[in-house]
């Protein structure tokens, strides 16, 4: 569910449109509250309930959204962000009116589409063409308006050899453009859209964007929710950040994301490597205790802003007679590459003799041009000239979360310029 | 920017409900695409689809005929006893699919029930229309064979398609309580095969119902709605001169006792759907 990511290269961002502020709310969210009961143990059988009369009363109570206001404008491309279990599906079927409320209220003008996922209904055992129809049928078409729009939607998904294929013999990204193809037709003022668009290479995916743009062109009013914070700065107009049920931030794409990727990524306990969970090898002579961040104030910041100083320092504590260690820290994304390594190896000068119960700090500074995202880092301590034997070897012994507006779509964000010239005379 | 669509304002979304959450259109359209596309797939999914379907009566039926005329003979004296045992074997074959097919209707369309906002009513209701659709073309078979087995077509005949759409409205009263209530009650649904059971001896299918002795019996036997449907199906379509319901029943007033039921598990049925909708998403 990363369609947006690939595309965030593909379509230009157009801040210019943002939507009229003064503009009539499309959706109203008034003091939403849910609750939802979890029974410790469901009595579902009569002679549970018999001999349990009093059961269901023991039962916890998962407060799904507690006091979420907001409201978002016609014509608005709105999302919802937050981490799993914060409350942002259920929040969307209360607005698909799939789920009611137990306090607060919803209003919504015009239609909304009563879809939150794509394909749902779908019918393994049954041809493209039949699939159509009943996914149209539940958007709100007529049959018969369902039936003639059979061939533009196959059109749209690009499927026109596999009509009459089941679809159990579709490859899965062949259903999922079938499916959004098919929800394009949906004849709704209001779209609610729950983490779709794996869609296809990208050239459909082009296609689909196309889609969203005209619909917002059109004035329809989009709710999106997806963890993608990439897709919400390039999309959105504005958001809302969910943590518990609860409203964290509203507004600005680009705060929500960083405040988002902040709470996602809290650093662990830096100061207890065991607890983080890091494999540790290495000979034991010397160990690294703790590792942790900064940036340029010397403070102590959740997440670090592109472009700016960022300062990783490890403390080191030596067991035993160490001659000239040198020290390595790694920066991995969530790809597993070595995004950047910075280390002592490549210096001429040695770091110098240490004996056991010494203590030392090992300090990288470095202008932050990662692109936004979570990093493991890893330290490696080894002897000089000792080849790849390590006296001690820490993987993701810290995360480090960068954030930033530029999502470039690359690895690094490195200081650049960027000019076009027009070449006079040129033939044309 | 405005739309071009003049709009009445806000409309406060409630969730869920049995019956509301779309207009009429959406509702029967939804119906009705659900049922076919069930019948579809059954249909066209084997190779002898429509054949097995008819099968299973029929297999029925050829084991009791066997039975009840050859080795056990007390129905020897009824007239055109193999059209009525057909006729009423595929009736009670409707009522009894539609209802258990029904019962986990909700749960079994879970994902529309979670992911699509459409009247909850839907779901029940679309499963007892495939159970007629395949009762409409087991009828065909049926009307193929009293005619072949002799029976004269008779004016009473235009009352059936009504005896039909009254078995047709007891199975989705029935279909509505059931299906809600095994949301939260899984064993409605072995509770549910015994009462099938019952109800199939309990209903003059084996039996023609003046074989039964008791005068008790027989009348205990027509409170039941579904043997006063089959009653009055054989005296309508069959056999003008066996007894009609109200006859069997001794009265035409206590035929007030089975339509009574009747009404009673519709509105029931209607009263605790509705009831459960606005949850059954969260419950299934």
């Amino acid at each position: 569910m990363l369609a947006f990511r690939h595309l965030t290269a593909i379509v230009p961002k157009e801040t210019e449109e943002r939507s009229d502020p003064t503009a009539a709310p499309a959706l109203i969210v008034e003091a939403a509250d849910k609750e939802f009961r979890l029974p410790h143990h469901r009595y579902s059988t009569l002679k549970e309930r018999l001999l349990h009369p009093r059961a269901e009363r023991s039962h916890d109570r998962l407060h799904a959204l507690r006091d979420v206001s907001f409201e978002v404008a016609t014509g608005e491309f709105f999302g919802i962000v937050g981490r799993n279990g914060s409350g942002k599906s259920t929040l969307l079927k209360c607005l698909a009116g799939i789920y009611r409320l137990d306090g607060g209220r919803i209003a919504i003008d015009g239609r909304v589409s009563p879809f939150i996922e794509l394909g749902v209904g779908f019918n393994q055992e049954m041809a493209a063409r039949d699939n159509i129809i009943l996914n149209g049928v539940m958007l709100g078409l007529t049959p018969k308006a369902a039936r003639d729009r059979v061939d533009e939607v196959i059109a749209f998904a690009e499927l026109e050899d596999f009509t009459e294929l089941k679809l159990k013999n579709y490859s899965s990204g062949m259903q999922v453009r079938l499916a959004f193809a098919v929800m394009v037709q949906v004849d709704a003022d209001v779209l609610l859209i729950d983490e779709i668009l794996a869609v296809g290479d990208a050239a459909f995916q082009q296609k689909c964007f196309d889609v969203f743009f005209r619909l917002r062109d059109e004035g329809k009013t989009i709710i999106l929710v997806t963890h993608d914070m990439a897709a919400v700065e390039r999309f959105c107009h504005r958001a809302v950040l969910l943590e518990e049920g609860r409203v964290v931030t509203l507004g600005d794409p680009a705060t929500v994301a960083d405040r988002y990727l902040a709470l996602n990524f809290e650093p662990g306990a830096p100061e207890d490597p065991a607890a983080f969970g890091g494999e540790r090898g290495g000979d034991g002579d010397a160990r690294v205790t703790r590792v942790w961040l900064e940036d340029g104030e010397g403070d102590r910041p959740n997440a670090f802003p592109q472009g700016e100083r960022c300062v990783v320092r490890a403390h080191v504590r030596f067991e035993g007679e160490l001659r000239d260690p040198d020290f390595a820290v790694a920066f991995v994304n969530a790809d597993r590459q070595n995004v950047f390594v910075a280390t002592t190896a490549t210096e001429r000068e040695a770091a110098g003799d240490f004996a056991p119960g010494d203590e030392a700090v090992f300090t990288v500074a470095f202008v932050n041009a990662f692109a936004p995202g979570r990093y493991a880092i890893s330290t490696l301590i080894t002897r000089r000239g000792g080849g790849n034997a390590a006296v001690d070897r820490l993987e993701n012994i810290s995360t480090i979360v960068v954030t930033g507006a530029r999502p470039g779509g690359g690895l690094v964000d490195l200081p650049h310029e960027v000019s076009i010239e027009r070449v006079a005379g040129a033939p044309s | 920017m405005s739309s071009p669509v003049a709009r009445t304002g806000p409309r406060e979304v409630t969730g869920p409900s049995a019956f509301g959450g779309g207009e009429l259109r959406r509702f029967a359209a939804l119906t009705w695409s659900l049922a076919l596309m069930e019948f579809k797939v059954r249909y066209f999914g084997s190779l002898l689809g429509y054949l097995w379907q008819l099968v299973r009566p029929l297999m029925l039926f050829g084991v009791l005929y066997v039975v009840f005329t050859q080795f056990v003979k007390f129905n020897a004296g009824v007239d055109y006893f193999p059209a009525v045992l057909l006729s009423s074997i595929v009736l009670y074959t409707f009522f009894s699919d539609a209802t258990s097919s029904s019962l986990t209707s909700v749960l079994d369309r879970e994902n529309l029930v979670r992911k699509i906002q459409f009247p909850r009513v839907v779901v029940p209701l679309a499963t007892v229309l495939n159970a007629f659709f395949n009762l409409i073309t087991n009828l065909g078979a049926v009307a193929v064979f009293i005619v072949a087995t002799g029976v004269r077509p008779h004016w009473t005949w235009i009352g059936f398609p009504v005896l039909v759409l009254c078995l047709a409205t007891l199975a989705v009263g029935t279909s509505l309580l059931l299906s809600a209530l095994y949301v939260r009650f899984r064993d409605v649904r072995p509770i549910w095969e015994i009462v099938l059971q019952l109800l199939f001896y309990g209903s003059p299918i084996l039996y023609a119902i003046e074989v039964v002795p008791s005068d008790a019996a027989r009348q205990l036997i027509m409170c039941n709605p579904v043997a006063a449907i089959l009653q009055q199906s054989r005296h309508w379509l069959i056999d003008p001169d066996a007894l009609s319901a109200p006859q069997a029943i001794g009265g035409t007033a206590r035929m007030l006792i089975p339509i009574g039921i009747s009404i009673i598990i519709c509105l029931l049925g209607i009263w605790y759907f509705a009831r459960e909708a606005p949850r059954i998403a969260e419950d299934v």
